[in-house]
């Protein structure tokens, strides 16, 4: 595996996750077991990553406030706080 | 054999044939395309009086918003088209500006248009996220909006399971060649899957109405008036309630300039995005995306709205409106071909007139008196015009 | 901002990095511009660290090492549009993960290279979490150090769910199936053996035999399980159309899969290049030999113009570089053995493609309420109501119904949608290739003339 830097910590709605430096925050949530974070607006289905490349924007997520960022391009940096069901 | 063939599923075909079916006519809709595949499919759905001038449009679009809120309270739920009646704002950034928006709402009060001026500190109460400084505005409370789209197939549809299945067919993919003709009369169109005789031919081809005339040697002078719109991300809460735009917009409509204008035109709809128009030029019909086009709209809807700018677009489509020199649209009986109606050169305003154009059109088939004095929309005036 | 470039390259990956080089070697001024923070594109994703096996990292690490220093390099910008200038082109750039500013670069070439990505086809429970594209589970190992789940089915069809499988399972995964829609590799006249590539083919049946992992053809995934998570799927045997004749379960926590790639165009047919249909169906860029696009200036390589592996991607990045380099004028010796092998990689893509095609049978997985647009939630049921009101096409289907309007404006429906409706899929019509806030739209280029206002 790759040198890995000192892990650090995000937060999913007030919950620690341990991020390995250079991950997205999808994949450190989708690691961590947290395989949704999402609901559609209709119907309200969870949602998590599905493509992983930031095609299909299913796995949305807010981070430090900041809403619809794709989980999947979006690298984790240490403290972010991430929201779910925030969608707006 | 029908009675009528209409040329074209937009909004106005669409229309067309549900009121001749509606009169009893059997009625035979053919498109090149899809339904709504042309101006209709790139259009927001307005259903505006707040921008027609006094006069003969006014009178059309005024008796087409009653026709649509007709219906859709004769549909289920918002019709099976997304009717909301949201009502539409105008605002006015300079004192100036909203005296001569004030005048005109008095004028167009005067046909029937209601309104309600509004003081600038009281914009808020009606769209809580406009901006600051705007010196007031005025409120159109019959202002509506439609999913065009749908409302023309379901405009079709419903004609077809209320009047018949036989009264009011639509065939698409069926691309009309040319004319038939008895003499002077058009008895008919030829068609890349055959000739189809019918008792009269209207022509509801939107900005390809031209060339349909055209087939029958007379001259129909619609040319394409470009327009994007730029569509956000879907949002839950509607931030925006009512059809909001610029005084600056009903001068652009009425402008005959090719170059390009914009003026914010911002409104939520049911499916969640928010739709920021419009822009018009005349460039034929080049689809190719204008960067500094959408820019501008940006620009115009983030000052009006400045809670937009964090909001994100997904999307941008063009269109092209069907653009006549007087801005009139052209409804009625070609003088130089009989049997030859037209129903086309709407604009911008298509969607919102379409009823009572379809209306109109089927009380000149029946030999009804109609509703409206059709003389300002008669296609005769550009023939009179060359003479 | 900076000056114009002479060639402006979208997408850091094998065709992109190869074409880079190949036109600063010849003497341009190159930019390279990518959306993600490192380079590699899909392919080559993750490829600095140790211990990674994807071939031929080590020459790609070279070529980045060489492009670096001779070459502007933007990572981290994703572009959203691209348009004509009076001599050139402006490509308009989001820079940031988050933050999100507006960068506008102009060149006076553009080179394509922007790849591919997963073809999914729909099923009962496609949108469940933990179904995931094979090139995601893919990424996620690669880039992310992160093994999608704990039990995992590997579906589809083509070559490439082989690798996703090995790598899954070498990476602790229990892998319970790959499950092929076509025929299995191994056949004796397979692509992967004529095209002396036995090796290779070899190496991926070890892989599977390694680590126990069931391998059959003719069987699909056609329902994932679950409530608000996959706890199993349904896998049909097929017959030839895809149709399923007898189906069982296997209980999974991860769904790997994915049914080819489609080629990522929007931008080229931003700027009105034509496009052809390629062996899939997919349309691809049309380009001649040098990979000119039909837009003088603008040039197309790798995936963008046929999906055919990273090989193929850097003989055509080479290919494409030194295209531009020549009709601007640099002197650029001819290469014929370059051609020669991108037409034989070419072929070699092409028998593969043929090898894998979808068949239509897929659509008798659906039911009325399986969703087709995961964005919009359209169901099935909601396509067939906008034929039956006289859509005759994807786009009018669209217009009534909504799949192909949300969130990833048709990438992942759009060709779906047009197969329900018995087309092949358009080119993609997207003047907006990446969200852009309307805040960063307004400010994109301060030197924009001011809207005229008031009434006149």
């Amino acid at each position: 595996m790759r040198p890995v830097d000192r892990e650090f910590e995000i937060t999913v709605d007030g919950v620690a996750v341990p991020v390995v430096p250079g991950q997205s925050v999808g994949a450190a949530l989708h690691g961590a077991g947290i395989r949704s974070w999402r609901r559609t607006r209709r119907e309200g289905r969870p949602r998590g990553l599905f493509c992983g490349i930031g095609v299909c924007f299913d796995c949305l997520v807010t981070v430090n406030g900041v809403p619809s960022l794709r989980a999947c391009l979006t690298e984790a940096r240490p403290g972010d706080r991430i929201t779910t069901e925030n969608e707006r | 054999m029908p009675d009528v063939v209409v040329i074209g599923a937009g909004a106005v075909g669409a229309a067309c044939a549900y009121y001749a079916a509606r009169a009893g006519l059997d009625t035979l809709v053919v498109d090149r395309g899809s339904v709504a595949a042309g101006t209709t499919g790139a259009g927001e759905g307005n259903v505006l009086v707040s921008d027609k001038a006094p006069g003969p449009e006014l009178a059309l679009a005024l008796l087409s918003r009653d026709l649509w809120l007709g219906l859709a309270e004769d549909g289920v739920g918002d019709g099976g088209f997304e009717y909301e009646p949201k009502g539409g704002l105008v605002v006015a950034r300079t004192p100036h500006e909203l005296a001569a928006l004030t005048a005109l709402a008095g004028a167009q009060a005067e046909q029937g248009a209601e309104h309600v001026v509004v003081p600038a500190d009281a914009l808020t109460d009606h769209e809580p996220h406009l901006a600051p400084g705007l010196a007031g505005g005025v409120l159109y409370p019959q202002d509506a909006q439609v999913q065009p789209a749908l409302a023309a197939a379901r405009l079709i549809r419903r004609g077809a399971e209320r009047f018949g299945r036989g009264t009011l067919m639509l065939r698409t993919g069926v691309t009309v060649t040319g004319l038939l003709r008895a003499g002077e009369r058009v008895t008919g169109v030829a068609t890349d899957h055959g000739d189809i005789l019918a008792g009269a031919v209207v022509n509801a081809a939107g900005t390809w109405g031209g060339e349909i005339a055209a087939m029958a040697g007379t001259p129909l002078p619609i040319l394409p008036r470009r327009g994007f719109v730029l569509v956000t991300e879907p949002i839950r809460e509607p931030l925006i309630r009512h059809k909001v735009y610029t005084a600056a917009y009903v001068t652009d409509v009425a402008s005959d300039s090719e170059d390009l204008e914009t003026s914010a035109v911002v409104e939520a709809t049911p499916s969640g995005p928010v739709l920021v128009g419009a822009s018009r030029e005349r460039v034929g019909f080049d689809r190719t995306t204008s960067v500094p086009v959408l820019e501008r709209l940006a620009r115009q809807a983030v000052e009006l709205f400045p809670v937009l700018a964090g909001l994100r677009a997904i999307r941008a489509y063009c269109g092209f409106r069907p653009y006549c020199p007087d801005h009139l649209p052209v409804i009625g009986q070609d003088p130089a071909v009989p049997g030859l109606h037209h129903a086309c050169g709407h604009e911008g305003a298509g969607i919102g007139l379409a009823p009572a154009t379809g209306h109109l059109i089927a009380q000149t088939l029946t030999g009804a008196v109609p509703d409206l004095d059709l003389r300002p929309f008669l296609p005769g005036r550009f023939q009179e015009a060359r003479r | 901002m900076t000056g114009t470039y002479d060639l402006a390259v979208v997408g850091a990956g094998p065709a992109g990095v190869a074409g880079a080089l190949s036109a600063c070697l010849a003497g341009l001024d190159v930019v390279l511009i990518d959306g993600a923070t490192s380079p590699g594109g899909q392919y080559f994703r993750g490829f600095g660290a140790p211990n990674r096996a994807t071939p031929g990292s080590a020459r790609f690490a070279r070529q980045w090492e060489t492009l670096t220093a001779r070459a502007a390099v933007l990572l981290g910008h994703r572009v959203w549009a691209v348009e004509h200038t009076g001599d050139g082109f402006a490509v308009r750039c989001l820079e940031g993960d988050r933050e999100e500013r507006p960068r506008t670069v102009t060149a006076r070439a553009l080179l394509f290279a922007t790849g591919a990505h997963d073809r999914p086809l729909p099923f009962p429970g496609w949108d469940l979490p933990g179904v995931l594209t094979a090139g995601g589970a893919q990424a996620l190992l690669k880039g992310d150090l992160v093994v999608a789940g704990r039990r995992i089915v590997v579906a589809g069809t083509g070559p490439f769910l082989l690798p996703v499988a090995t790598g899954l399972a070498r990476a602790g995964a229990d892998v319970r199936g790959v499950y092929e829609a076509n025929g299995r590799l191994g056949l004796a006249r397979h692509p992967l053996l004529t095209a002396g590539r036995a090796a290779e083919a070899l190496g991926y049946g070890l892989g599977l035999a390694r680590h126990r992992i069931p391998y059959l053809g003719r069987h699909a995934v056609i329902e994932a399980h679950g409530h608000d998570a996959l706890t199993h799927v349904t896998v049909a045997r097929l017959d030839a159309g895809w149709r399923p004749l007898a189906t069982r379960t296997v209980e999974c926590d991860t769904l790997a899969y994915g049914y080819g790639f489609v080629p990522q165009i929007e931008l080229p047919v931003q700027l009105g290049c034509l496009t052809r249909q390629g062996t899939d169906g997919a349309p691809v860029v049309a380009v001649d030999a040098g990979m000119r696009a039909s837009v003088p200036g603008v040039y197309a390589a790798g995936e963008t113009t046929g999906v055919g592996g990273a090989p193929l991607a850097e003989a055509e990045g080479r290919l494409a570089g030194r295209a531009a380099a020549a009709d601007l004028g640099r002197h650029v010796p001819p290469l014929p053995a370059l051609s020669r092998r991108a037409a034989r990689l070419s072929a070699f893509a092409a028998a593969l493609a043929r090898a894998y095609p979808v068949r239509q049978g897929w659509q008798d997985w659906l039911r009325d309420d399986t969703l087709v647009c995961r964005c919009e939630e359209v169901p099935l049921s909601a396509v067939r109501e906008a034929v039956s009101l006289g859509a005759r096409d994807a786009r009018a289907v669209k217009l009534l119904a909504r799949p192909g309007m949300g969130w990833c404006q048709g990438r992942m429906c759009g060709h779906v949608v047009a197969a329900l409706v018995g087309d092949d899929p358009e080119p993609p019509r997207r003047p907006i290739a990446q969200p852009v806030r309307l805040g960063d739209l307004a400010n994109a280029s301060p030197q924009a003339p001011e809207p005229p206002g008031g009434p006149r």
